[in-house]
């Protein structure tokens, strides 16, 4: 199954917003996952509900809260306009951050499983053996964690080569800007004569689907193999 | 050395409220499960943070509530070696005994490492990971960690809690060797009466959160009125010996104490050694006349100096043997058919074989 031009340039796009959107929420995840995993404070059931909100709410409804808050004419849009000269409204960026948002309460998830499941006695040892605060996070915490924190950015990758909904609303379906392999889809099969095309990228969607699950799966196995010393998925 | 602890802490509707000082050697915080020992540990080692109190190490402040000073647990110097060892998982042996060194600065000794991993025993081991070892070596290892962040007191917390019985063994012999070569001040939390006695120089004995006693070994397991706050329901004798003879084709040791000699079967000791031996009342029978054709390898003259209360039948009597007071628990029958009465001469008869190995250990 040979590519077209525009496929490739559909299936890049694709990959570069995933990408893009799991590395700019990495780190916020992490932290959000790490302060709701280890720390107690008022309000923490309503930031956990916060957190969640996009894996309930309807995509449309999130794509168009950012069009709002983040459109030219948006309180923070017109900000980051203004001060840095960063537009997302109708950008490539834009459906990152929207593919980002989506796919938030997903990654914060499994982050938080990972870090809930360190013995927090562990932690306290390496503070008797002088480690502070980022010691112990960095020396405990986090290696203990990475096999969560992998399978937390696959799933966010995974969720935003599917993501429809809040793209569309918020930057709309420019082909070249913002026309991910879902927005392609949708225009092909509302055009007449598009059914064959269509279909095309929807085997090349699941192929990219699966093989991002099992390129999860590997890496999990071998950051727990290689952490803990034996296989950690295949005890489960 | 001189540790000095005066906190209140609150904690689920238990309340923790002790106050002691304690310096070189061994210190067991000793009592029973709940008294609170783990709560005081965690306090020192700067775990867990009072609600009220102060803790200080020669004299620097390492806890004030007065004044707000807390020092952190990675800045107290203090090492700790927990009941279930809490090696890192992620970390090779190698890279968990040299794991303070991430933050140590200071330069470290050379050698250090090489010294402390032969001592106990654990050369072999640097390069496998924490789940391929046993429990026994899992603590070592443990014991090697703290020891190697250079700590100016060693806290344990039930190190052997975990351990079978020959482990336990194990491990002991290896704090032994630390309290008597590496000379570092430990304080051990325990409710064993047996590792108390092996390891301890001072004890804290804790009850309901409270440190309702301090004082020497021998003088606090001495004490029947702390009986019930120790748990331990067998009263008995803590003798500080030095063996004076081994007889290799019996297995049997001959130890000289303040009042006379002890000879006890199967001891694992050389000759001018110190050791401490506890004999358990029960096990002390009392004679008016010395037997004569007796299988009893232990025959010790005294004077009856008390006799305590009855209870179950039974009654405590203290006998003095020359500067021991040995404790005998007898029946009442047995104490109004012979008559004993403070001031009486008696002959205390203790068997050779109730003093073995778990009641007695290097001193």
């Amino acid at each position: 199954m040979l590519l077209t031009p525009a496929e490739t340039g559909i299936i890049l796009l694709s990959l570069k917003v995933a990408l893009w959107s799991m590395l700019a929420s990495l780190p916020v995840a992490l932290f959000t996952a790490h302060v709701l995993a280890r720390h107690e404070f008022p309000g923490k059931s309503l930031a956990d509900a916060v957190v969640h909100l996009p894996l309930v709410l309807p995509p449309v409804v999130v794509g168009y809260a950012l069009l709002l808050l983040l459109g030219r004419r948006g309180p923070l849009g017109s900000l980051l306009e203004e001060w840095f000269g960063i537009v997302v409204a109708f950008r490539w960026t834009g459906a990152a951050v929207a593919c980002a948002v989506m796919g938030f309460p997903l990654m914060v998830r499994a982050m938080r499983l990972s870090i809930e499941a360190i013995d927090p006695k562990l932690e306290a040892a390496a503070q008797t053996l002088g480690a502070g605060r980022l010691g112990v996070f960095l020396t405990v915490t986090l290696p203990l964690a990475l096999p969560g924190i992998v399978t937390g950015m696959l799933l966010s990758f995974a969720r935003s080569l599917g993501e429809f909904g809040a793209t569309i609303t918020f930057v709309s379906n420019i082909p070249g800007e913002t026309q991910t392999l879902p927005l392609a889809i949708y225009s092909l099969t509302q055009a007449p004569g598009g059914d064959a095309e269509a279909l095309r990228l929807c085997v090349l969607s699941i192929i990219l689907s699966v093989a991002a699950l099992l390129a999860s799966e590997a890496l999990v196995r071998r950051a727990s193999r290689r952490i803990l010393g034996y296989d950690a998925v295949g005890r489960d | 050395m001189t540790l000095s602890v005066a906190i209140e802490h609150e904690q689920g509707g238990f309340r923790l409220d002790a106050a002691f000082e304690c310096g070189e050697g061994v210190t067991a915080l000793f009592g029973r499960s709940g008294a609170g020992k783990t709560t005081l540990i965690n306090a020192i080692a700067g775990l867990a943070r009072p609600r009220k109190g102060r803790i200080a190490f020669d004299g620097e402040a390492l806890l004030d509530t007065q004044r707000g000073v807390s020092v952190p647990a990675g800045k107290r110097g203090f090492g700790y070696v927990f009941q279930e060892g809490r090696l890192f998982p992620h970390l090779t042996v190698r890279q968990n005994l040299l794991y303070s060194r991430l933050f140590d600065r200071r330069p470290h000794p050379a050698g250090d490492f090489a010294h402390i991993v032969e001592l106990l025993g654990i050369a072999d081991l640097v390069d496998r990971r924490p789940a391929q070892l046993s429990g026994g070596e899992k603590q070592r290892v443990a014991i090697g960690r703290a020891l190697l962040a250079r700590p100016r007191l060693l806290l344990l917390d039930e190190p052997l809690a975990s351990l079978d019985v020959h482990r336990k063994g194990e491990i002991l012999q290896y704090l032994e060797l630390l309290r008597d070569e590496v000379r570092i001040p430990m304080i051990y939390v325990s409710h064993t009466v047996e590792e108390v006695v092996r390891l301890a120089d001072t004890v804290v004995l804790m009850s309901s959160g409270r440190a309702v006693a301090v004082g020497s070994v021998e003088e606090i397991m001495g004490r029947p009125d702390l009986r019930p706050a120790a748990g331990v329901f067998e009263g008995g004798t803590v003798v500080d010996a030095r063996v004076i003879g081994q007889d290799m084709a019996y297995e049997l040791a001959t130890l000289a104490f303040d009042g006379g000699t002890l000879v006890v079967a199967n001891l694992d000791a050389l000759i001018g050694e110190p050791v401490r031996v506890r004999i358990r009342a029960r096990d002390v029978s009392i004679a008016l006349e010395p037997p004569r054709r007796i299988s009893i390898q232990n025959v010790l003259r005294g004077k009856i100096a008390a006799i305590g209360a009855e209870r179950s039948g039974g009654v405590d009597v203290s006998i003095a043997v020359g500067g021991m007071m040995l404790r005998s628990r007898v029946t009442r029958r047995a104490m109004h058919q012979l008559a004993l009465a403070p001031g009486l001469e008696v002959y205390a008869l203790i068997k050779a074989v109730s003093l073995d190995r778990s009641g007695a250990g290097r001193g």
